[in-house]
């Protein structure tokens, strides 16, 4: 039980530290998904696009996005691209990187959202003859977006923790600077529970609101 | 330099593949806890299960490998892969085959109940071959994701495909080439993951009784 009383003490001795990375990994979460959306919005549409080259082009960066791993993704966008004369800071490789994937997961959800909006619908605009933009702005997108609203969450819980790969390109989020401390005191073990700890305050009640939500709104289901 | 990269490909497909049996084998009891009729035993195992899911895994893999110690032995780099990721697995594996286990038709149960079926046998050749059917997509998905995230053994310098893509691109000029190169081969190695899963979703799905 010693470690227990290490941790309490190193959380009572570092939680400030720790909080701000913490806040770090919230802020990284949060605009990755809000620089993400739209890109994801502009994707579900683009994957079903008639023109060839502009849904090809589409289909890959949701491939990319969705099918390589964040690491790799990251470390590209951190070591790699300045190899292309591109250099960027640790904290805007990092969310260039989550953006990207952010997209590309939202993209495929959104695509099964609006894809899941019953074709009545659709029909029912073209018979009180709504414009095509109209279809989509008032009742394709906003019920398509609830259908995918509960992956959504999830998959922010999922990024929420992905951000702690930043830390392999060392932006100061939480990771980082447990590790940091972790190497300066030696008590890496109550470190990384005490982190892990702060990962899960968060992450957990995030996952049972996403589980709730998914519930509500299938109740008529 | 395509060359080295790939050599890492046996030690990623190793690290997922032991990772994923792991997960399997311990996601098995959760399972039974999480359905348990005592309620502590379904409270310890939910909150178990919430904290292998909700503990992001390079921090289960930096306590594993830089906290665990048994005197002066410590965790090898390569097993503390395996375990974190193995742990991590369990929890997400155990809520899938949960949900698995409540998608069987409650008529099944019954059925199996009014034949006579000792639980023993209800569990081998009723519960377990529909829900195995049931829990297969969801398993897969698993499986690609855990693919991809064994990449993260590499921060603590196990040599598997990420950890050598990171030591070329250091030591070339094409850093982007490199990593693009690294990413189009975990893609291609789970589409066809992805399309045997869903191909054979489509034939068992039949086999269920609704």
């Amino acid at each position: 039980m010693n470690v227990l009383i290490d941790v309490a003490t190193d959380l009572r001795d570092y939680l400030p530290e720790l909080l701000g990375g913490l806040r770090l990994s919230v802020i990284l979460t949060l605009s990755s998904l809000v620089l993400g959306l739209p890109i994801a919005l502009a994707l579900a549409f683009g994957v079903t696009a008639a023109h060839d080259v502009l849904r090809w082009a589409c289909v890959a960066v949701v491939e990319f996005g969705r099918g390589a791993p964040v690491l790799v993704v990251l470390q590209l966008a951190y070591f790699g691209l300045p190899d292309a004369g591109v250099t960027l800071s640790a904290q805007v490789a990092a969310t260039a990187a989550l953006t990207l994937m952010s997209a590309a997961y939202l993209a495929e959800y959104l695509r099964g959202g609006i894809a899941a909006v019953p074709p009545g619908e659709v029909e029912g605009c073209l018979a009180l003859g709504m414009s095509r933009r109209d279809t989509l702005r008032y009742v394709t997108v906003p019920q398509g977006v609830r259908i995918a609203l509960p992956s959504m969450m999830g998959f922010s819980v999922m990024l929420f923790q992905a951000t702690s790969l930043a830390y392999s390109v060392a932006v100061p989020e939480l990771m980082s600077r447990a590790y940091s401390i972790g190497s300066s005191n030696f008590r890496y073990l109550s470190m990384f529970i005490a982190a892990g700890l702060l990962y899960a305050v968060i992450a957990i009640p995030c996952t049972w609101a996403s589980v709730y939500l998914e519930k509500l709104l299938n109740r008529h289901a | 330099m395509i060359r080295t990269i790939l050599a890492g490909l046996p030690l990623t497909l190793l690290i997922t593949a032991t990772a994923m049996a792991l997960g399997t084998l311990l996601a098995v009891p959760l399972t039974l806890g999480l359905r348990a009729g005592a309620p502590p035993v379904r409270w310890v195992c939910r909150v178990v299960v919430d904290l292998f899911r909700g503990v992001p895994q390079l921090v289960w893999l930096f306590i594993i490998y830089y906290g665990v110690s048994a005197g002066d032995a410590r965790p090898t780099a390569l097993g503390a892969g395996v375990a974190a990721l193995g742990l991590v697995a369990s929890g997400y594996l155990a809520e899938i085959f949960r949900g698995a286990l409540k998608g069987v038709a409650a008529g099944q149960w019954e059925a199996a109940a009014a034949l006579g079926f000792s639980p023993a046998t209800t569990w081998a050749r009723i519960l377990t071959p529909q829900a195995a059917r049931v829990a297969l997509p969801a398993y897969t998905n698993y499986a690609i994701a855990l693919l991809k995230d064994s990449a993260i053994v590499s921060t603590i310098g196990v040599a598997e495909m990420v950890f050598r893509t990171g030591q070329v691109a250091r030591t070339s000029d094409m850093g982007v080439f490199v990593y693009v190169f690294t990413a189009v081969i975990y893609i291609a190695l789970s589409a066809p993951l992805g399309m045997l899963s869903r191909r054979s979703d489509i034939k068992l799905r039949e086999a269920v009784a609704r």
